[in-house]
Protein backbone atom coordinates (compact mmCIF):
# COMPACT_ATOMS: atom_id res chain seq x y z
CA UNK A 1 0.00 0.00 0.00
CA UNK A 2 1.36 3.14 -1.34
CA UNK A 3 -0.85 5.39 0.47
CA UNK A 4 -0.01 4.04 4.42
CA UNK A 5 3.74 4.70 3.45
CA UNK A 6 2.37 8.32 3.16
CA UNK A 7 0.39 7.80 5.67
CA UNK A 8 3.54 7.02 7.89
CA UNK A 9 5.65 9.59 6.37
CA UNK A 10 3.23 12.50 7.01
CA UNK A 11 2.64 11.26 10.87
CA UNK A 12 6.43 10.77 11.54
CA UNK A 13 7.77 13.85 9.74
CA UNK A 14 4.93 16.09 11.48
CA UNK A 15 5.72 14.02 14.56
CA UNK A 16 9.66 15.32 14.51
CA UNK A 17 8.24 18.90 13.88
CA UNK A 18 5.81 19.27 16.22
CA UNK A 19 8.35 18.04 19.13
CA UNK A 20 10.64 21.05 17.69
CA UNK A 21 7.68 23.83 17.74
CA UNK A 22 7.60 22.60 21.43
CA UNK A 23 11.02 23.29 21.73
CA UNK A 24 10.72 26.66 20.54
CA UNK A 25 7.59 27.12 22.01
CA UNK A 26 8.46 26.55 25.50
CA UNK A 27 12.58 27.13 25.20
CA UNK A 28 12.39 29.66 22.96
CA UNK A 29 15.63 27.83 21.31
CA UNK A 30 16.98 28.97 17.99
CA UNK A 31 16.92 27.24 15.05
CA UNK A 32 20.49 26.97 15.29
CA UNK A 33 20.26 24.91 18.79
CA UNK A 34 17.22 22.99 17.41
CA UNK A 35 18.90 21.61 14.71
CA UNK A 36 22.01 20.81 16.20
CA UNK A 37 20.09 19.15 19.09
CA UNK A 38 18.04 16.53 16.95
CA UNK A 39 20.73 16.08 15.33
CA UNK A 40 22.61 14.47 18.07
CA UNK A 41 19.41 13.19 19.26
CA UNK A 42 19.47 11.04 16.12
CA UNK A 43 22.89 10.02 16.34
CA UNK A 44 22.26 8.74 19.94
CA UNK A 45 19.48 7.16 18.76
CA UNK A 46 21.23 5.29 15.86
CA UNK A 47 24.26 3.88 18.13
CA UNK A 48 22.10 2.42 20.67
CA UNK A 49 19.76 0.88 17.71
CA UNK A 50 16.65 2.30 17.95
CA UNK A 51 16.42 4.81 14.93
CA UNK A 52 16.51 1.65 12.74
CA UNK A 53 12.97 0.76 13.79
CA UNK A 54 11.71 4.59 13.26
CA UNK A 55 13.59 4.24 9.75
CA UNK A 56 11.49 0.99 8.85
CA UNK A 57 8.12 2.47 9.99
CA UNK A 58 8.30 5.91 8.90
CA UNK A 59 10.60 6.06 5.76
CA UNK A 60 10.89 9.32 4.44
CA UNK A 61 9.52 10.75 7.32
CA UNK A 62 12.22 9.51 9.65
CA UNK A 63 14.90 10.48 6.50
CA UNK A 64 14.44 13.79 5.31
CA UNK A 65 13.98 16.24 9.15
CA UNK A 66 17.47 16.53 10.18
CA UNK A 67 17.29 13.75 13.08
CA UNK A 68 17.69 11.53 9.75
CA UNK A 69 20.68 13.32 9.25
CA UNK A 70 22.33 12.77 12.57
CA UNK A 71 21.64 9.13 12.51
CA UNK A 72 22.95 8.20 8.84
CA UNK A 73 26.21 10.07 10.20
CA UNK A 74 26.17 7.29 13.05
CA UNK A 75 25.46 4.39 10.83
CA UNK A 76 28.12 5.53 8.46
CA UNK A 77 30.75 5.76 11.25
CA UNK A 78 29.54 2.98 12.79
CA UNK A 79 29.81 0.71 9.55
CA UNK A 80 33.52 2.14 8.86
CA UNK A 81 34.44 1.39 11.96
CA UNK A 82 33.53 -2.46 11.64
CA UNK A 83 35.37 -2.64 8.19
CA UNK A 84 38.13 -0.40 8.27
CA UNK A 85 39.01 0.37 11.93
CA UNK A 86 40.32 3.97 13.17
CA UNK A 87 40.35 5.21 9.70
CA UNK A 88 36.89 3.85 9.28
CA UNK A 89 35.61 5.30 12.50
CA UNK A 90 37.12 8.47 11.55
CA UNK A 91 35.97 9.20 8.36
CA UNK A 92 32.46 7.02 7.80
CA UNK A 93 30.52 9.38 9.37
CA UNK A 94 31.63 11.96 6.87
CA UNK A 95 31.75 9.76 4.00
CA UNK A 96 27.69 9.27 5.04
CA UNK A 97 27.22 13.05 4.93
CA UNK A 98 28.88 13.72 1.83
CA UNK A 99 26.28 13.78 -0.57
CA UNK A 100 23.98 16.37 1.25
CA UNK A 101 26.71 18.54 2.64
CA UNK A 102 28.51 18.72 -1.04
CA UNK A 103 25.42 19.27 -2.43
CA UNK A 104 23.96 21.64 0.10
CA UNK A 105 27.33 23.50 0.01
CA UNK A 106 27.75 23.96 -4.10
CA UNK A 107 23.63 24.69 -4.59
CA UNK A 108 24.01 27.15 -1.90
CA UNK A 109 26.80 29.07 -3.67
CA UNK A 110 25.83 29.08 -7.04
CA UNK A 111 22.46 30.64 -5.84
CA UNK A 112 23.67 33.06 -3.90
CA UNK A 113 25.79 34.63 -6.78
CA UNK A 114 22.65 34.51 -8.44
CA UNK A 115 19.96 35.78 -6.21
CA UNK A 116 20.36 39.59 -5.06
CA UNK A 117 19.67 39.92 -1.39
CA UNK A 118 16.45 41.94 -0.70
CA UNK A 119 16.99 45.46 0.21
CA UNK A 120 15.02 45.63 4.07
CA UNK B 1 -17.13 43.95 40.03
CA UNK B 2 -13.26 44.02 40.10
CA UNK B 3 -12.38 40.94 41.39
CA UNK B 4 -14.08 39.26 38.64
CA UNK B 5 -12.22 40.96 36.24
CA UNK B 6 -9.16 40.66 37.41
CA UNK B 7 -9.95 36.80 37.87
CA UNK B 8 -11.31 37.13 34.07
CA UNK B 9 -7.75 38.24 32.73
CA UNK B 10 -5.84 35.93 34.78
CA UNK B 11 -7.96 33.28 32.92
CA UNK B 12 -7.50 34.91 29.87
CA UNK B 13 -3.67 35.34 29.92
CA UNK B 14 -3.71 31.47 30.46
CA UNK B 15 -5.80 30.73 27.62
CA UNK B 16 -4.50 32.94 25.09
CA UNK B 17 -0.88 31.46 24.21
CA UNK B 18 -2.28 28.35 24.94
CA UNK B 19 -4.46 27.96 22.19
CA UNK B 20 -1.65 30.24 19.87
CA UNK B 21 0.31 27.49 21.30
CA UNK B 22 -1.76 24.46 19.36
CA UNK B 23 -1.71 26.68 16.29
CA UNK B 24 1.63 26.65 15.77
CA UNK B 25 1.91 22.92 16.72
CA UNK B 26 -0.65 22.12 14.26
CA UNK B 27 0.60 24.40 11.65
CA UNK B 28 4.49 22.67 12.19
CA UNK B 29 3.04 18.76 12.30
CA UNK B 30 1.27 19.47 8.87
CA UNK B 31 3.63 21.04 7.10
CA UNK B 32 6.41 19.06 8.59
CA UNK B 33 4.48 16.11 7.35
CA UNK B 34 3.78 17.44 3.77
CA UNK B 35 7.65 18.30 3.88
CA UNK B 36 8.04 14.48 4.47
CA UNK B 37 5.62 13.08 1.86
CA UNK B 38 7.58 15.06 -0.65
CA UNK B 39 10.46 13.05 0.87
CA UNK B 40 8.69 9.83 0.06
CA UNK B 41 7.25 10.85 -3.11
CA UNK B 42 10.84 11.56 -4.60
CA UNK B 43 11.76 8.22 -2.91
CA UNK B 44 9.32 6.14 -4.63
CA UNK B 45 10.01 8.29 -8.11
CA UNK B 46 13.92 7.80 -8.08
CA UNK B 47 13.26 3.76 -7.04
CA UNK B 48 11.12 3.25 -10.39
CA UNK B 49 13.28 5.02 -12.77
CA UNK B 50 16.61 3.62 -11.06
CA UNK B 51 16.11 -0.17 -9.60
CA UNK B 52 19.36 -0.62 -9.41
CA UNK B 53 20.46 1.64 -7.07
CA UNK B 54 20.31 1.11 -3.17
CA UNK B 55 18.34 2.37 -0.16
CA UNK B 56 20.95 4.80 0.76
CA UNK B 57 21.55 6.01 -3.15
CA UNK B 58 18.20 6.94 -3.48
CA UNK B 59 17.77 8.64 -0.09
CA UNK B 60 20.72 10.65 -0.75
CA UNK B 61 19.44 11.65 -4.31
CA UNK B 62 16.11 12.55 -2.62
CA UNK B 63 17.58 15.00 -0.10
CA UNK B 64 19.62 16.54 -3.03
CA UNK B 65 17.00 16.96 -5.09
CA UNK B 66 15.16 18.45 -1.57
CA UNK B 67 18.24 20.76 -1.21
CA UNK B 68 17.91 22.01 -4.62
CA UNK B 69 13.92 22.94 -4.18
CA UNK B 70 14.53 24.45 -1.11
CA UNK B 71 17.66 26.78 -2.46
CA UNK B 72 15.37 27.63 -5.51
CA UNK B 73 12.71 28.73 -3.29
CA UNK B 74 14.87 30.50 -0.63
CA UNK B 75 16.37 32.73 -3.71
CA UNK B 76 13.02 33.93 -4.23
CA UNK B 77 12.05 34.84 -1.06
CA UNK B 78 9.93 31.92 -0.77
CA UNK B 79 10.91 29.65 1.67
CA UNK B 80 10.80 32.54 3.96
CA UNK B 81 7.44 33.04 4.21
CA UNK B 82 6.38 29.21 4.47
CA UNK B 83 8.65 29.80 7.51
CA UNK B 84 6.52 32.38 8.61
CA UNK B 85 3.78 29.90 8.84
CA UNK B 86 4.89 26.45 9.66
CA UNK B 87 7.63 27.86 12.19
CA UNK B 88 9.62 24.39 13.29
CA UNK B 89 7.71 22.43 10.40
CA UNK B 90 10.16 24.54 7.99
CA UNK B 91 13.22 24.15 10.31
CA UNK B 92 13.03 20.62 11.23
CA UNK B 93 13.48 18.90 7.93
CA UNK B 94 16.42 18.95 5.89
CA UNK B 95 14.75 21.95 4.04
CA UNK B 96 15.39 24.02 7.13
CA UNK B 97 19.45 23.30 7.11
CA UNK B 98 19.72 24.23 3.39
CA UNK B 99 17.66 27.18 3.88
CA UNK B 100 19.86 28.05 6.55
CA UNK B 101 22.90 27.96 4.52
CA UNK B 102 21.47 29.68 1.27
CA UNK B 103 19.97 32.40 3.25
CA UNK B 104 23.08 33.49 5.21
CA UNK B 105 24.54 32.97 1.73
CA UNK B 106 22.43 35.60 0.07
CA UNK B 107 22.28 37.68 3.02
CA UNK B 108 25.76 38.23 3.27
CA UNK B 109 26.41 38.57 -0.19
CA UNK B 110 27.16 42.17 -0.13
CA UNK B 111 30.37 41.98 1.80
CA UNK B 112 31.63 40.30 -1.38
CA UNK B 113 32.06 37.10 -2.53
CA UNK B 114 34.95 35.27 -0.51
CA UNK B 115 34.49 36.99 2.59
CA UNK B 116 31.11 37.46 2.78
CA UNK B 117 28.83 34.68 0.75
CA UNK B 118 31.47 31.73 1.78
CA UNK B 119 32.54 32.70 4.95
CA UNK B 120 29.03 33.46 6.68
CA UNK B 121 27.23 30.39 4.66
CA UNK B 122 27.61 28.80 7.64
CA UNK B 123 26.60 30.81 10.18
CA UNK B 124 23.96 28.17 11.76
CA UNK B 125 24.76 25.04 9.55
CA UNK B 126 28.40 25.43 11.14
CA UNK B 127 27.47 24.01 14.54
CA UNK B 128 25.45 21.63 13.16
CA UNK B 129 28.27 20.04 10.90
CA UNK B 130 30.70 20.80 13.72
CA UNK B 131 28.05 18.66 16.37
CA UNK B 132 27.41 15.81 13.42
CA UNK B 133 31.20 15.00 12.18
CA UNK B 134 32.29 15.00 15.98
CA UNK B 135 29.59 12.82 17.31
CA UNK B 136 30.53 10.48 14.30
CA UNK B 137 33.84 10.53 15.24
CA UNK B 138 32.83 9.67 18.39
CA UNK B 139 30.49 6.95 17.59
CA UNK B 140 33.49 5.51 15.64
CA UNK B 141 35.43 5.27 18.38
CA UNK B 142 33.15 4.09 20.94
CA UNK B 143 32.31 1.39 18.19
CA UNK B 144 36.00 0.25 18.05
CA UNK B 145 35.96 0.18 22.10
CA UNK B 146 32.78 -2.11 22.28
CA UNK B 147 32.94 -3.95 18.65
CA UNK B 148 31.38 -7.06 20.00
CA UNK B 149 28.08 -5.14 20.54
CA UNK B 150 27.94 -3.76 17.17
CA UNK B 151 28.55 -6.99 15.20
Amino acid sequence: MIWLDFLKAFLIGGAFCVIGQLLINTTKMTSARILVGFLLAGVVLETVGVYDYIRDFGGAGASVPIIGFGSSLARGAIEGALENGLLGAVSGGIEAAAPGIAAVIFIAFIVGLVATPKTK
Amino acid sequence: MNAPDKEYLALVREKMPKTKHLTTLFRAFWTGGFICCIGEALTLLYSNIAPTFSKDDVSALTTITLILITAVLTGFGIYDKIGAYAGAGSIVPITGFANSVVSSAIEHKREGVVLGLCSNMFQVAGPVIVFGISSSVVVGIIVLIFKGAFL
